[in-house]
């Protein structure tokens, strides 16, 4: 205790101190620069080999060419039946997240009683933590030969319908966890408004909490769908390796049966194959990554666009 | 939220309750203090015996009143006395409480609100609410009014519907040309009229306010004031509030909870405020005590 005369000392230890923050800073600093350096190093990595790729390939051919037909000649590389495969699979797999997701999320949010809540969502989160090599066999060993049992269904042993369904399974937490994130951050002034108005538990949830909680269900649509679009071992296990290209709507709905290439799994084929470094088969590899790539970081701009602007402050 | 069936055991069955409209007579046993009719108007509101209790915690205690129709009544006490609680207690808002128990009875125009043929749905679309804090929906001022028309399917002639309710709520001039606007744009003395708007369309026979000027400056605070008592011409009105001058200026009626749940007294605001019967009254509103 000091004396009541004497002025109090606030000086502290200052020198000591900006040298401890300047060394967390640079810490800090070199943590985020290393990831922003490791994706630099990807997209050079993949644009590198792509560039030699397209020197012998033009860009018109490969992404405008209709067919894909690395190994056999005359060798084609046409991307767009690996995009066609990628965007099937993908639509499949969000027919089936998307509404099964939502609705969880509702059920989550608004019906489940505190308890059981905090017991479904752990669990169903476990459904994200399967690794896919497991969904791609549980598709082609049990949900193939189970669709088959329908009468009039009549798949391959590898088809896009499976690897979809267990794709859209596999991303059902996805979409239900973090739409279920937003719906709870909806204010309970806005429940208790419309129950005031004489709104049933089902007006509330779909007339007031899902239309406020927008952003966050819209951006959960496009992470699940890019974890879809980017999504391998499903496919490369449970789709087969065949690349086509439908030129119709019934040709288009029928690939849903047949043997379907993506483009990862195009790029596993090329990689696991007996190419060797140097050739044009082997850059398609790249130049199909740097696609995929553009195609995700594209769908991750849109879905911080869809934040932007559905964004709602409550207050 | 189940009700306690020990109100059946009362003296009184409940086959009867439906054809007694009005309950006006003083029932035996009750507390004189509490209880207060009124001969000049019908009884909208007739609490009797009404304990509220939260888990273990009692929220309400032995509350009886009637709250006359076409007119402003005022809850008034200090935090935490119950005057919310009963509000809720009115359109049963306090069901979306699990833990949140009701005993007695609470009539609405005679009907038990309580029975078990109840569905408080269809009770709150009779009993309207605004809330403390503005609380529209992220929704256009116009679909904020006519969300509540829209979930009870009354769809026709909805443009005017949303014009006659903002009119009513004195919004209309400050917002008729920009309907499509976010309410959430609004300010906040515009989104509490909007909240009374949306209240209103849906043309409820009571309005409840739980304290819907408190978040307001003292510039809003006079044109909700002045909304209120322009609104009990049509409706009417249970106000709670801390504000006790806020209650001496717009209501007819004043209730007075204290400490523990408890109504303390009620009556007509102008001798609520002049001589109150009770010394806890008088303490409380000349600043002795709460």
């Amino acid at each position: 205790m000091s004396n009541e005369s004497a002025p109090i000392d606030l000086r502290g230890d200052r020198g000591f101190q900006d040298l401890r923050e300047r060394i967390y800073q640079v810490a800090f600093l070199a943590c985020a620069v290393i990831s922003v350096l490791t994706t630099v190093g990807i997209v050079l990595s993949l644009a590198v080999p792509a560039v030699g790729f397209f020197q012998n390939v033009s860009l018109g051919e490969f992404l405008l060419g209709t067919q894909f037909s690395p190994a056999i000649r005359p060798k084609v590389f046409g991307v767009l039946p690996l995009v066609f495969g990628t965007l099937l699979i993908t639509a499949g797999a969000g027919a089936v997240a998307l509404p099964f997701g939502l609705l969880t999320a509702t059920y989550l949010a608004e019906y489940a009683p505190p308890g059981r809540r905090a017991v479904l969502k752990p669990m169903l989160e476990v459904l994200a933590g399967v690794p896919t090599v497991v969904y791609g066999y549980f598709a082609l060993v049990y949900v193939t030969p189970l669709l088959n049992a329908i009468p009039g269904l009549e798949l391959g042993t590898f088809n896009a319908l499976s690897a979809s369904i267990i794709m859209g399974v596999m991303i059902i937490p996805m979409v239900s966890s973090i739409s279920e994130d937003a719906m709870s951050a909806v204010p309970d002034s806005l429940r208790e408004a419309s129950y005031g108005l004489g709104a049933t538990k089902f007006d509330v949830s779909t007339g007031v909490v899902i239309p406020s909680a927008a952003s966050g269900i819209a951006s959960s649509f496009v992470l699940a769908l890019s974890r879809a679009i980017g999504e391998t071992m499903i496919v490369v296990v449970a789709a087969g390796q065949t690349a086509r290209f439908p030129g119709d709507v019934p040709g288009l709905l029928t690939s849903f049966f047949k043997s379907t290439q993506t483009m990862t799994s195009a790029i596993i084929q090329l990689g696991l194959s007996d190419l060797s470094g140097g050739t044009t088969a082997y850059r398609a590899l790249f130049a199909i990554g740097l696609t995929l790539f553009v195609m995700t970081l594209v769908l991750n701009v849109v879905s911080d666009l869809l934040v932007q602007h559905y964004q709602e402050d409550y207050d | 939220m189940a009700r306690n069936e020990d109100t059946m055991a009362d003296g009184e069955s409940n086959a009867g309750t439906d054809e007694r409209l009005i309950t006006t007579d003083v029932t035996a046993g009750l507390d004189e203090e509490s209880t207060a009719t009124t001969d000049s108007s019908r009884t909208v509101i007739d609490a009797r015996n009404v304990d509220f209790y939260y888990d273990d915690v009692q929220a309400l205690d032995d509350v009886s009143l009637s709250i006359p129709e076409g007119e402003v009544t005022a809850m008034i006490g200090p935090s935490g006395c119950g005057k919310s609680t009963f509000l809720r207690c009115i359109n049963r808002m306090n069901d979306l409480i699990d833990i949140a128990r009701f005993e007695g009875e609470l009539r609405l125009r005679g009907k038990d609100v309580y029975d078990d043929d109840v569905d408080p749905v269809a009770l709150r679309r009779r009993v309207g609410m605004v809330f403390q804090e503005p609380n529209p929906f992220p929704k256009s001022i116009y679909d904020n009014v006519a969300y509540g028309r829209r979930i009870q399917g009354m769809d026709e002639n909805m443009d005017e519907a949303v014009e006659q309710a903002l009119r009513r709520a004195a919004l209309w001039d400050e917002v008729s040309d920009q309907l499509d606007k976010s309410g959430l744009d609004l300010s906040g003395g515009q989104q509490q009229r909007l909240c009374i708007a949306r209240a209103i369309a849906v043309d409820p026979e009571v309005i409840l306010m739980d304290e819907p000027a408190s978040a307001l400056d003292p510039i809003a605070t006079s044109k909700i004031e002045d909304l209120i008592e322009e609104l009990a011409t049509e409706y009417t009105v249970v106000i709670v509030t801390h504000n006790m001058q806020q209650a001496a200026r717009i209501s007819d009626k004043t209730a007075v909870f204290l400490t523990g749940g408890e109504l303390v007294e009620f009556g007509d605001t102008d001798r609520i405020f002049q001589d109150p019967d009770s010394d806890r009254v008088e303490d409380y509103i000349t600043g002795k005590f709460g």
